[in-house]
């Protein structure tokens, strides 16, 4: 008696033996005729299998080569956030109901994904303070493209105005979205006027320098020009600041990530998408509704699927098929957890600390604080030397430093503080950075 | 929405549970004195209306939704093209190991070696499976994976200067992302009918492949879940004529150490990880769609990819590369994940998942074709579709046999796809299957047969036990009602 | 249903009926029920020229989406907002209530002579 391969692999050789028999074959080679016999079967270069102890040894060897945060003290953001992730949210995500189901279509055995993104969908539009909400992009920065393809089919224009303080990453994603369909993407000030012709203004707040725009007179600006604002705004700080809603926006996008969602080197994410009622059938995704059945009880479909590409193909608002339901569910429960008070509370705590650090670090001789206004828990410091040197000094006391912008800004580091960088870690880094800068003796 | 009654299930939403005071967290004190606030014109004025609930009750709402889910951890779920195969726990647990869940993407490559290191491993893998070197993990998902692909294409014709090449050929039995991906890169989608065996029409595709042929789109097998005989013909003809072929991968569960794309002439493929290689679905995400070319479209593959250098791995931007199409390097907790499934799974085990996912999906078709009716009467590779229009003439159509599955416990087949096939049910049982269970399939099909004339309302009125029988999509799309809305003001959205 | 013979009809499955000066558009019974449940109707707005035999909306259901190809060219002068608030209008009936579009035409008889009678779409339908 052989034993399986593979402990996913069920059949045995007499499964495999009495069911070729019921199909009427010989072999399994019988089944893969129409296959070109010379490139039939052929070796594969892989290494062999492992046995799961081996595995977890391997990938947990892979893991202890990188300098984990907190292990590390970490000062990144630009555009993905530490924050604290409630046990209540990790203990749902992991339940096999969730994770191991397709996406919802047939909505009798799905109600409870259905449900989940109906109230993501609400937690969203409560949050941002816009109409609508569809169920998840991918990521932040394709759901800022989409914002702006979906405001060139409502305008029935080709132009694209994207603001100078936009994050030049997120230009490059709007480009690869934009390239193939005829739209001109256009790089304004504050001060220029927009294109005659635009369909959208876009911009982001904070902007890539931590810097809080006034999405209200943004949003004015692209309102008298015939044009949409399309916003791209971080989550958090819609806990103290005034929201894309409040402020007239047409389409609001956002990264998702920091509510709930682990750093994981960049993905998987999920990208915030809500926009005015009036504009919802021009809406890229899934869209989740509330019905009810035969019996006349509430329940939860998709629903305006006529925009999606399964139906209208070639003309389909967009064609996201898999997006990332299961990281709405870690924001919906990370919402749920923190609540209504925690939601305010969490923004505070960023500002607070953020501003403690840029305070102190201002002080510090050959460093100074360099965002161009208010900002939320992320801000530029001009650096007394090259921001790759003072980080890889930072590294040896245990310090992963700010973002490297000297890319865009002199010397420039952009310094992001959450409610898990504690008073003791921010005092660290202050001292690490004034003596790094320090000049030998 | 009210309390429930006993012995229904609370429905009600969390705002509908909300009581002012509960809290689910207590979050820290402030260690650092308070520091002065913006100007108030800056400050939101009105306040979220997020829940107040206690952390047991929300604990309580997500498990008590959580049952409400068909999964494959609970369920038989032969969806077709979805490859829901068992999702290996283990997988999970190394997704979640702090050194891969808890790295920032901005840091420097010196500090995320181990996970530049994975990622390599897995593009050269990958590789390897396709007979495609050139590969990008990054893509989200299959559609931007398509997209990317395209993208390629478009900029290795526009570097020849051959820029009269903008017409996308896919059969008419393709997924929707095809013609809506082809749509998004500008290309104009032509699509080839299929002759009556499930077949790409050679002579068909020979008619309109030109000089204005960018991509021929294809999935192997086909959405009918065959390999298509005249493969090498094919890739021929479009390369005779200038064009690229292009792979839709959602279906390399059937061709895993079974033959390489890249051997057939392929030149650009997407893979699902979140099919083929194991990874879970999530109730509609997150996957990941790797791209995956030839070694001459390679210079053109999507920022970043991983490259080595002696033992040191870092970010990389291709020659000329199509650029950025997401924020960071892909769905990295995905990658881990498909990783994970590949080094369990070996060179060796490759061949074997999908051996058996061919051997279980023909074992299903032999087994229902007489009483169902098959859309091609051959064998297939990891899916079969059946055309039941003889139930449909006695009254019970595709989608009354798929909701009646659902009172034995077992999710529906994907329905009327591919479109070409009248009351399509999609099978797909996948290799991690028991012989038991596909048995035990076969008998529920054909007992439901049977009930179409002995009691046909079982299949009208299915599902009968689920949380919610079936609901009036209709009145959804035409009201639509998206948001929770506090009781004195619920009126729909329009 | 029968089909009403007072109107002309394509092949697109629209009809066109003549009313006073102008032409009322919609769109068949055999439309609506390969269609199923109508969920929402695209429709140009007033003063918008249309052309015979060109598209000039879409009509939806809840997994299908139909363009709407207009079967007499003009310009809009009505449009019927009780299917854009109730779409389910279309389906209690196509040829009352469910009506689309009022269209001022120029050259109603040579454009209605390219269109079908009752007896001939009911024969075409009946294939």
């Amino acid at each position: 008696m052989t034993t399986n391969v593979s402990p996913y692999i069920p059949n045995t050789d007499a499964d495999r033996e009495l069911m070729l028999a019921a199909i009427g074959v010989n072999s399994i080679d019988d089944l893969v005729l129409d296959i070109p016999q010379a490139h039939r079967f052929p070796a594969l270069d892989l290494r062999p299998a492992l046995s799961e102890f081996d595995l977890v040894a391997e990938i947990a060897a892979l893991a202890s080569k990188n300098a984990t945060p907190g292990d590390y003290a970490c000062f990144l953001g630009a555009g993905a956030y530490r924050h604290y992730i409630p046990s209540v949210v990790k203990s749902v995500v992991a339940r096999g109901e969730f994770l191991t189901s397709y996406t919802p279509y047939q909505p009798e055995v799905a109600q409870g994904t259905l449900q989940v993104g109906f109230e993501f969908q609400s937690m969203i539009c409560e949050i941002t303070g816009m109409e609508v909400a569809n169920a998840g992009m991918y990521d932040g920065p394709t759901a800022f493209a989409e914002g702006a393809l979906m405001a060139c089919r409502i305008t029935r224009r080709q132009t694209i105005a994207v603001l100078d303080a936009v994050d030049p990453r997120n230009v490059q994603i709007l480009d690869a979205y934009a390239r193939h369909q005829g739209i001109q993407i256009t790089v304004i000030g504050h001060g220029d006027a927009l294109p005659d012709d635009a369909a959208c203004l876009m911009f982001q707040s904070p902007d890539q320098f931590g810097a809080i725009e006034d999405m209200a007179a943004l949003a004015e600006k692209a309102h008298s020009a015939g044009a949409l604002a399309v916003a791209s705004v971080n989550p958090t700080s819609l806990g103290m600041f005034r929201t894309p809603g409040e402020c007239d926006v047409d389409i609001a996008t956002a990264e998702g990530q920091a509510l709930g969602v682990p750093l994981s080197f960049g993905g998987p994410y999920v990208g915030l998408f809500a926009c005015k009622d009036a504009h919802k059938r021009q809406m890229p995704g899934r869209i989740i509704g509330r019905t009810t059945d035969t019996k006349d009880r509430v329940g939860y479909a998709l629903t305006l699927q006529t925009r999606e590409q399964h139906i209208r193909r070639e003309r389909a608002t967009s064609n996201i098929c898999t997006s990332t339901a299961l990281i709405g569910l870690l924001m919906t429960t990370y919402l749920a957890v923190i609540g209504r008070s925690g939601f305010k509370k969490v923004a505070e705590l960023c500002y607070h600390k953020a501003h403690y650090a840029s305070a102190r670090i201002d002080q510090l001789p050959g460093y100074a604080v360099k965002s161009g206004g208010p900002f939320f828990h992320e801000f530029m410091v001009e650096c007394p030397l090259p921001p790759a040197e003072i980080n890889r000094a930072l590294l040896g006391k245990k310090i992963i430093g700010g973002h490297d912008m000297s890319d865009r800004s002199l010397n420039g580091m952009l310094i992001c503080v959450t409610e898990v960088n504690t008073r003791a870690e921010i005092d660290a880094l202050v001292a690490a950075l004034g003596e790094i800068a320090r000049p030998r003796q | 929405m009210n309390a429930p009654y006993p012995g229904e299930i609370d429905r009600r939403l969390l705002n509908e549970r909300s009581v002012s005071g509960r809290i689910g967290l207590q979050l820290q004190e402030l260690d650092v004195p308070e520091q002065a606030l913006p100007e108030p014109g800056l400050l939101r004025t009105d306040e979220a209306r997020l829940p107040e609930v206690s952390q047991q009750e929300v604990v309580r709402y997500f498990t008590t939704l959580s049952t409400m889910n068909f999964s494959i951890d609970a369920n038989f779920y032969p969806l077709g093209s979805c490859t829901m195969k068992y999702n290996p726990k283990v997988n999970e647990e190394m997704a979640f190991l702090p050194g891969m869940a808890g790295i920032h993407p901005h840091q420097p490559d010196e500090t995320v070696q181990g996970a530049l290191q994975l990622i390599w491993e897995l593009q050269r893998d990958l590789g390897e499976i396709t007979g495609l070197p050139g590969v990008c993990l990054g893509p989200l998902a299959g559609a931007q994976g398509e997209y990317s692909g395209l993208m390629i294409a478009r900029a290795y014709f526009e570097e020849r200067g051959d820029i009269g090449r903008i017409v996308a050929l896919m059969p008419d039995s393709a997924h929707g992302t095809n013609p809506a991906s082809a749509s998004m890169a500008g290309l104009e989608v032509v699509t080839l009918p299929s002759d009556s065996e499930g077949n790409v029409d050679v002579e068909a595709l020979k008619a309109l492949a030109d000089e204005r042929t960018c991509v021929f789109m294809l999935t192997l097998p086909s959405t009918l879940g065959l390999f298509e005989p005249n493969i090498l013909e094919i890739t021929n003809i479009i390369h005779e004529a200038g064009g690229l072929v292009y792979a839709d991968g959602a279906n390399l569960n059937a061709l895993l150490g079974i033959v390489k794309l890249g051997d057939l002439g392929f030149d650009i493929a997407h893979s699902n990880l979140h099919k083929t290689f194991s990874t879970p679905h999530g109730g509609g995400g997150p996957g990941a769609g790797p791209v995956l070319v030839s070694e001459t479209l390679a210079p053109f593959l999507p920022t970043p990819v991983v490259s080595r250098d002696g033992h040191t791995y870092r970010l990389d931007a291709p020659d000329k590369s199509v650029g950025r199409v997401n924020g960071f390097h892909g769905s990295f907790g995905v990658l881990v994940r498909a990783y994970a499934y590949v080094r369990a799974i070996g060179a060796e085990g490759m061949r074997e998942v999908s051996e058996n996912a061919i051997i279980n999906a023909n074992y299903i078709r032999t087994a229902l074709s007489d009483e169902f009716g098959i859309a091609a009467d051959r064998a297939c590779m990891h899916e079969c579709v059946f055309s039941p229009q003889a139930q449909k003439a006695k009254g019970a159509t595709a989608l009354d046999i798929s909701k009646r599955l659902i009172d034995y416990g077992i999710h529906p087949p994907t329905m009327y796809f591919p479109l070409i096939v009248p009351e399509a049910l999609m099978v797909e049982p996948t290799e991690t299957e028991t012989k038991d269970t596909l048995d035990r399939f076969i008998a529920v099909m054909r007992q439901i047969n049977k009930e179409i004339s002995s009691d046909p309302d079982l299949l009208h009125d299915a599902p009968h036990d689920t949380p919610n029988t079936r609901l009036d999509e209709a009145s959804a799309a035409r009201k639509p009602y998206l948001r929770w809305q506090p009781e004195q003001n619920l009126t729909a959205s329009d | 249903m029968t089909t009403p013979d007072d109107r002309r009809y394509s092949g697109e499955h629209e009809w066109a009926f003549v009313d006073g000066n102008n032409v009322t558009v919609g769109v068949t019974r055999f439309a609506t029920d390969s269609l199923g449940d109508v969920v929402y109707v695209d429709l140009p707005e007033s003063g918008t020229e249309i052309t015979q035999f060109e598209k000039f909306g879409e009509i939806e259901s809840v997994k299908a989406v139909s363009d709407l190809l207009a079967p007499i060219g003009g310009t809009i002068v009505e449009i019927n907002s009780e299917v854009i608030d109730m779409p389910e209008k279309v389906n209690e009936d196509p040829y009352s209530v469910g009506w689309l579009l009022k269209v001022e035409v120029a050259d109603a008889d040579s454009q209605l002579g390219k269109l079908m009678d009752a007896a001939a779409y009911d024969n075409l339908t009946a294939e």
